[in-house]
C-alpha cells in the first residue's frame, strides 16, 4: 500500500484513455444515436402522414360510392321511364294501326257490297223486264217499260 | 498453504512491486531466509513487503498497472470497436448494451451539467467503464489468479487495481486538475482567485471584505482539497474493505461457499455503485466550476 510512481503511470493511462474515448468512442455513438431519433422521428411523421393520407383516401372513395350510386340511379331511372315511354309510343302505334286497318277493310266492304248491290241491281232490272214479258207474253214498250223497273229498282 | 493467517493476507495485500532497493540492503525471501547483501543499487522486483517499502516512490505496482492498463484496452478496444461499426438501424446485441450504458451515461450527464465542454461526457464514460471493470476484479475467486502466479514464480499479483491507492488517487488527482484546468480556462485567473478568496461568507463592507479573505481562502482550500482525496479515498476504502472481507472468507475452508456467494452477489451491487458514484461526482466536481456563485 505504498504510495509511488504508479499514481504518475496510472495519471498518464487515465489521461490517454480518457483522450481516446473523447476522440474514437464518444463522437461516432452519440452521432448515432442523434442520427436514430432523427430516423425514428422520421418515420413515426411518416406513418402519421401515411395515416392521414389513408383517411382522407378513405373519404374519398366514400364520396365516389356516393357520387356513382347517385349516377346508377339516375340512369335506372331514365331507362325505366324510356322504357314505358317506348311501351306506351308502341301501344299507340299499334292501336292506330290496327284502326287503319280496320278502316280499310271496312272501306272495301262497303265499297264491296255497293258494287254488288249496283250489279245485283242492274239485273233485277233484266230479270224483272225478262219475268214480266214471259208472263205477259209479248214485248212490252221497253223504253215506257223501264222506266218503271228503273223506278222499282231504286226502290230496292 | 501452510502459511499462517497473518502471511495469507499479507500476501494478498502485497502488490507486485518493481523498484531499485538501495546498495547494503540485506535482502530475505517471504519466509525469513537470509538471501544476499547488496553491494550497489539494484532495480529488481520486491520479494517481501518491506523490500517494497524500502523501494520508495520510484518503485511502480507492475500488477496494478497491467490490469488496469489491460481492463483499460478492453473497455478502449470494445468501445470503439463498436463505435466504429455503429448503425443507426436496427443495432445488434453488443451495441445495444453499448448504446445503454451511453446513453446512461449521457443522462447522468446532461442531469447535472448544463455548461458547454466536449470532454465531460466521454471522461464520466471513462471513468465509469473503467472503475467498473477494475471493480470487477474483485468477483474472481482471490486464490485463482494468485495461485497461478505463484505457480508461474511471481510472488505478488493483486487483481483489483482499484484495491490500491495509487489506482484510485491518481484518477481522483487527475480529475482533481482537470477541474482547476476548467476552472481558470472558464473564469480566469482573477475569477479562480476571486471564488476561492470571497465565497462563501462576503460583505458589501470593504474592510469586512478584507477580513473575511483569509477565512475564505483556509475554508475553500480545505473544502476544495477535501474533493481528490474523498473521491480517490472512497473508491480505494471500499474496494479494499470488499477485497478484505472475500480473503477473511476465503480462509474459513469449504463453508466459504454460501458466505461467498452472498458476499459476491451483494458486492456486484458495491462494485457498480462505487463506480457510479466516482462518475457521478466527477460530473459534480466538473460542473461547480462552472456555476456563478
Amino acid at each position: 500500500m505504498n504510495i509511488n510512481a504508479t499514481l504518475i503511470g496510472q495519471s498518464i493511462a487515465f489521461l490517454f484513455f480518457v483522450w481516446f474515448c473523447m476522440k474514437y468512442v464518444w463522437p461516432p455513438l452519440t452521432r448515432m444515436l442523434d442520427e436514430r431519433q432523427q430516423k425514428i422521428a422520421d418515420g413515426l411523421a411518416a406513418a402519421d402522414k401515411a395515416e392521414k393520407d389513408l383517411a382522407s383516401a378513405n373519404s374519398q372513395v366514400a364520396e365516389l360510392l356516393k357520387e356513382a350510386r347517385a349516377e346508377a340511379q339516375g340512369i335506372i331511372e331514365q331507362a325505366n321511364r324510356r322504357a314505358g315511354q317506348i311501351v306506351e309510343e308502341s301501344k299507340t302505334q299499334a292501336r292506330e294501326e290496327g284502326d287503319r286497318l280496320k278502316a280499310a277493310a271496312m272501306a272495301e266492304i262497303t265499297q264491296e257490297t255497293n258494287r254488288a248491290r249496283e250489279a245485283l241491281r242492274a239485273q233485277v232490272a233484266t230479270l224483272a223486264v225478262a219475268g214480266a214479258e214471259r208472263i205477259l207474253g209479248e214485248h212490252l214498250d221497253e223504253a215506257a217499260n223501264s222506266r218503271l223497273i228503273d223506278d222499282l229498282a231504286a226502290e230496292l | 498453504m501452510a502459511n499462517t493467517a497473518t502471511e495469507y493476507i499479507q500476501h494478498h495485500l502485497q502488490n507486485l512491486t518493481y523498484g531499485q532497493l538501495p546498495a547494503g540492503f540485506e535482502r530475505v525471501d517471504a519466509h525469513g531466509q537470509f538471501l544476499e547483501t547488496l553491494t550497489e543499487p539494484t532495480w529488481t522486483i520486491a520479494l517481501t513487503p518491506l523490500e517494497a517499502k524500502a523501494m520508495g516512490f520510484w518503485a511502480i505496482h507492475v500488477d496494478s498497472m497491467f490490469w488496469s492498463l489491460l481492463l483499460g484496452l478492453v473497455f478502449a478496444v470494445l468501445f470503439s470497436y463498436v463505435a466504429r461499426r455503429a448503425t443507426s438501424g436496427v443495432p445488434g446485441k453488443l451495441q445495444n448494451t453499448i448504446e445503454a450504458i451511453v446513453e446512461f451515461v449521457d443522462t447522468s450527464v446532461r442531469e447535472s451539467f448544463h455548461g458547454k465542454n466536449r470532454l465531460i461526457a466521454p471522461l464520466a464514460l471513462t471513468i465509469f467503464v473503467w472503475i467498473f471493470f477494475m471493480n470487477l476484479m474483485d468477483l474472481i475467486p482471490v486464490d485463482w489468479i494468485p495461485g497461478l502466479a505463484t505457480l508461474a514464480g511471481i510472488p505478488y499479483m493483486k487483481v483489483v487495481p482499484t484495491t490500491d491507492p495509487n489506482i484510485t488517487m491518481s484518477m481522483s488527482i487527475s480529475v482533481f486538475f482537470l477541474m482547476i484546468f476548467y476552472w481558470i480556462k472558464v473564469k480566469g485567473v482573477s475569477g479562480f482567485v476571486g471564488d476561492l478568496a470571497l465565497h462563501p461568507f462576503s460583505s458589501n463592507n470593504l474592510v469586512a471584505k478584507a477580513i473575511l479573505i483569509p477565512i475564505n481562502l483556509l475554508l475553500e482550500t480545505v473544502s476544495l482539497l477535501a474533493k481528490p482525496v474523498s473521491l480517490g479515498l472512497r473508491l480505494f476504502g471500499n474496494m479494499y474493505a470488499g477485497e478484505l472481507i472475500f480473503i477473511l472468507i476465503a480462509m474459513i475452508g469449504w463453508t466459504q461457499l454460501p458466505l461467498h456467494f452472498g458476499w459476491a452477489v451483494l458486492h456486484i451491487l458495491v462494485i457498480t455503485l462505487q463506480a457510479y458514484i466516482f462518475m457521478t461526482l466527477t460530473i459534480v466536481y466538473l460542473s461547480s466550476v462552472y456555476e456563478e456563485h
